[in-house]
């Protein structure tokens, strides 16, 4: 299973998904009212790794971790 | 004394500023550059209050220090979590470094990519209740791969 967490203001509970890649993620989220209008603004974060490549393999036990438009300071 | 630090609520400003100055002015460092954000009364609000995500911040401010260290340089962090009101402090940033021209470059820098990159949150407290700053928040470069 896949963890994915929805960070700071998007205010959702995390999932635990059976996915393999990122295409599959995109669309169980998109379809999603309170998450798609989130997805062209977030970032995406590989066990606390910021990716920018959707041609990627999950693997059980991987969390995946969605970054809203931010702010500091 | 870890470089960046986080505190719930307001910074005590003076406590920070003079513990770095305490820690590394016996360094050798010819400049040390602090820059200290204040909460501003501004638009109706009480004060701000701040969500982190810590492991991506800590990620993000190592990769910062790696740089400052290739100009001989150190940066530095403090940062709020929660509740922040109005004229306190809940961010401040600073570079120490031999010379002054790396520190005055590096804090700008530093503060820029922070405000662009920092994994943290912002919302108006208004009558008690947080609202998020989405107007003046920015997406994080790389944003809308899942759209």
């Amino acid at each position: 299973m896949v963890r994915v967490e929805f960070l700071g203001p998007i205010g959702k509970e995390p999932l635990e998904l059976d996915i393999t890649n990122l295409s599959e993620l995109s669309d169980i989220l998109k379809s999603d009212d309170k998450v798609a209008h989130w997805l062209e603004t977030c970032a995406v974060a590989l066990n606390d790794t910021m990716i920018k490549d959707k041609q990627i393999t999950l693997k059980d036990g991987d969390k995946i971790s969605l970054l809203p438009p931010v702010c500091g300071g | 004394m870890s470089h960046l630090q986080l505190f719930d609520g307001d910074l005590p400003v003076e406590q920070i500023t003079n513990a770095w100055y305490d820690d590394f002015r016996l360094s050798n460092f010819g400049a040390i550059i602090t820059f200290v954000g204040v909460v501003r009364d501004e638009d109706g609000i009480d004060g701000l209050s701040f969500d982190i995500y810590e492991p991506i911040l800590n990620s993000w401010f190592d990769t910062w220090q790696e740089k400052a260290k290739e100009n001989g340089a150190i940066v530095l962090m403090a940062h709020s979590k929660g509740d922040v009101l109005n004229h306190t402090s809940s961010y401040i940033a600073a570079v120490c470094s031999p010379k002054r021209r790396v520190a005055l470059e590096l804090i700008d820098e530093f503060v820029e990519d922070f405000k662009a990159s920092a994994p943290i949150w912002k919302y108006d407290i208004i009558d008690g209740q947080r609202k998020y700053a989405k107007e003046r928040s920015t997406a994080i470069d790389g944003a809308g791969l899942l759209s």
